[in-house]
């Protein structure tokens, strides 16, 4: 009864430390996952930033601007455009 | 005798005569009870703890270690039909004080502060001296200044985080897309309309953290943060720029007020542009005037004069009161109803039906008008969007002036064939063309890219009608019609001119609105853009001269972006005329 009751003593301790050791690796992993998803929320703010700025960079006004200004282009008149010729299913796409 | 008993004792020790000694029962008995109360005391104080005062205790446990911390959303995005940005929001710092515990800092730290916020330090000080027990220092101050100012660990002063709205196209399209105020609330255009749905809606969650601050774990969820949701607009971002730079144009070189141009796909009643001049920056919303931030393609109403036109016309061939090739005879140019007289601009004789749209004839107009009953009249424009707001969600939408028929006067009747006493705004006038673009149906417009095509509507003229009338606004941009200046070389393209006088404190001003409405191509038509020039005046004040140059360049390059297939030969004299912007 006494070696029984001291086995039984024993499997509790274990159980006990288990139970500190595994809410503890639990709480580290946690952390990880709460340092990652914010890392996750910081690359999406700069993504929105990067996305910010390419869009400014890519406005139209500015894009002409430089197009006549600097590389010196000019938009083809009626005459300089060419379409390639439609084939048999009609399909209305032409070069954008 | 000693000897043998503890010879004794050591074997028998329950023989030991103390044990022996009889005791009082009742000293025992007490031992027990007194034994037996304290441990009743014990389980008593235990069952008020646990039972009876346990959530007093468990709260303040909590509050010892477990915290809800707010989860922020963010507002949605606005974006064009391709996904260009619109509108953007990042976020930002907002820099706050306590003034009483501020108000220690020492001058040094005090001069850092303000240099690393922009401010002047007079200004810091009289901020820092109010004795209220907050205020905002600066506000929308970016992150990388922030993190400066808060590794200074200065006294009393505390950060906030808040978003800000980026708009990359600015004043391109600023009128469709509007603008938030600082705590992220939408103020005007887009913004405001689909408030509801861009808006994010912040979460909050229960976490347990350790001394240092570091959460450990999640305890439940308490309200999930809910992202705004993006809008796709129906613009075109290279269209809307075509819209925006034409129009821009078009004010300058004919020294008007102010103008709108509207781009429409037929096809789902899409608004593919949508432009007003004079506009403003909405990133930098500092010196804004009333002028500046009105939406006049939806907001502002004006006499649209002979665009309306083709609407009459189009009632006398459904009716079959006249047909294509009827011959009206518009000679002297002038016609007397009651004590007014109506005249044309330029007097013709004898014209076809056809050739009184693309003429423009007052006279015509009228005499096919007065062939209706005022009701009738009404019903069509009533049918076709006019005196009633075109239902697009977007704040400040006006209804126009379409007065009930009942007590119309032959005079009214008869000006308003051809525009005038009725105000409707460009973005009626535009949508009330897409009938003619599509065989006779009206659409509602959208603001937001559909994805179901095609869309149905509700039909107002026959197919053979609108087939009619198209070959008259065809006629209109011919040579001998009003707006040779309105075509596009490549596509076969149809509009109608309009030149009104203003009404200013109920009588006629000599000032004109020049507009013009057209579609294109018109063996399909996909497109119906709509032009209003203000107060030009620069020398021409005809819609064919003003807005006419305008509508074909935005015409021909929205046909060309999307890739619309030209329907027409070129001839040379006319490409090499179409020269010039993209």
């Amino acid at each position: 009864m006494v070696r029984f009751n001291m086995i039984l003593l024993m499997i509790v301790v274990l159980c006990a430390l288990g139970v500190v050791t595994s809410q503890h690796r639990g709480r580290k992993l946690f952390q990880d996952l709460e340092g990652e998803q914010e890392r996750a929320r910081q690359l999406d703010i700069e993504f929105g930033q990067l996305q910010l700025e390419m869009s400014t960079w890519a406005t139209h006004p500015r894009i002409e601007k430089i197009a006549r200004e600097r590389l010196r282009m000019v938009a083809p008149d009626a005459l300089g455009r060419v379409l390639p010729p439609v084939a048999a299913p009609v399909k209305k796409k032409v070069v954008r | 005798m000693v000897v043998r008993r503890r010879a004794q004792r050591g074997h028998r020790f329950t023989e030991s005569p103390v044990l022996q000694l009889a005791l009082q029962g009742w000293r025992s008995r007490t031992v027990g009870l007194l034994l037996m109360l304290a441990f009743l005391a014990l389980v008593g104080r235990g069952f008020y703890l646990q039972v009876i005062n346990n959530d007093f205790l468990q709260e303040k446990g909590d509050s010892r270690y477990r915290r809800d911390i707010e989860v922020s959303a963010s507002r949605g995005k606005i974006t064009d039909r391709n996904g260009d940005m619109l509108a953007v929001s990042t976020p930002m710092k907002s820099v706050w004080a306590i003034p009483g515990d501020a108000r220690t800092m020492p001058v040094e730290q005090k001069r850092q502060l303000a240099t690393l916020l922009d401010m002047n330090p007079k200004e810091l000080d009289s901020k820092i001296a109010s004795d209220k027990t907050f205020v905002y220092v600066k506000r929308q101050v970016p992150p990388e200044t922030a993190d400066l100012i808060a590794a200074l660990k200065l006294p009393g002063v505390h950060q906030e985080k808040e978003y800000r709205r980026y708009y990359p196209t600015g004043d391109m399209t600023a009128h469709i897309v509007g603008f938030t105020g600082v705590d992220d609330k939408g103020l005007e255009g887009v913004e405001l309309a689909f408030q509801n749905s861009l808006l994010g809606h912040s979460g909050s969650r229960s976490v347990i953290k350790d001394r240092r601050g570091q959460i450990v774990e999640d305890v439940r969820a308490l309200k999930p943060p809910m992202d705004g949701k993006d809008v796709r607009l129906a613009m075109d971002s290279k269209i809307q720029y075509l819209a925006y730079s034409h129009l821009k144009a078009a004010i300058e070189t004919n020294n008007a007020k102010a103008g709108g141009a509207i781009v429409i796909d037929a096809r789902t009643g899409e608004i593919l542009a949508l432009a007003n001049w004079p506009t403003y920056n909405p990133n930098n919303r500092q010196h804004l005037s009333g002028a500046q931030l009105r939406n006049r393609a939806i907001t502002d109403t004006f006499e649209p004069g002979s665009v309306m036109k083709p609407f009459t016309a189009a009632l006398a061939l459904e009716r079959g009161k006249v047909r294509f090739d009827t011959v009206i005879n518009c000679a002297p140019g002038r016609l007397t109803i009651g004590s007014a007289t109506i005249s044309d601009a330029h007097p013709h004789g004898a014209l076809t039906v056809a050739q009184v749209i693309q003429k423009s004839s007052n006279v015509g107009t009228v005499k096919m008008a007065l062939e209706f009953p005022p009701k009738e009249m009404w019903e069509m424009f009533d049918s076709v969007g006019f005196g009633q707001a075109p239902n697009l969600g977007f704040p400040g939408e006006v209804n126009g002036r379409l007065r009930p028929w009942k007590n119309w006067r032959p005079i009214e009747q008869a000006t308003m064939s051809y525009g005038h006493g009725i105000a409707i705004s460009l973005v009626q006038l535009a949508r009330a063309y897409t009938v003619f673009a599509r065989d006779g149906e009206l659409v509602p417009l959208s603001l937001v890219r559909l994805d179901e095509t095609p869309v149905r509507g509700v039909r107002i003229f026959s197919p053979q009608t609108t087939r009619e009338v198209r070959a008259m606004l065809e006629m209109a941009v011919q040579p001998e019609g009003t707006a040779p200046k309105a075509r596009v070389p490549g596509y076969r393209v149809g509009g109608k001119t309009g030149t009104a006088y203003k009404v200013e404190g109920g009588v006629y001003a000599r000032k004109y609105v020049a507009s013009f409405v057209g579609l294109a191509p018109i063996s399909d038509p996909r497109l119906v853009v709509a032009v209003m020039i203000d107060e030009p005046t620069g020398g021409a004040h005809y819609g064919g001269d003003v807005a006419g140059p305008a509508f074909s360049q935005i015409m021909g390059g929205a046909l060309r972006t999307m890739g619309i297939p030209p329907d027409a030969p070129i001839k040379v004299a006319e490409a090499t005329a179409g020269k010039g912007r993209l």
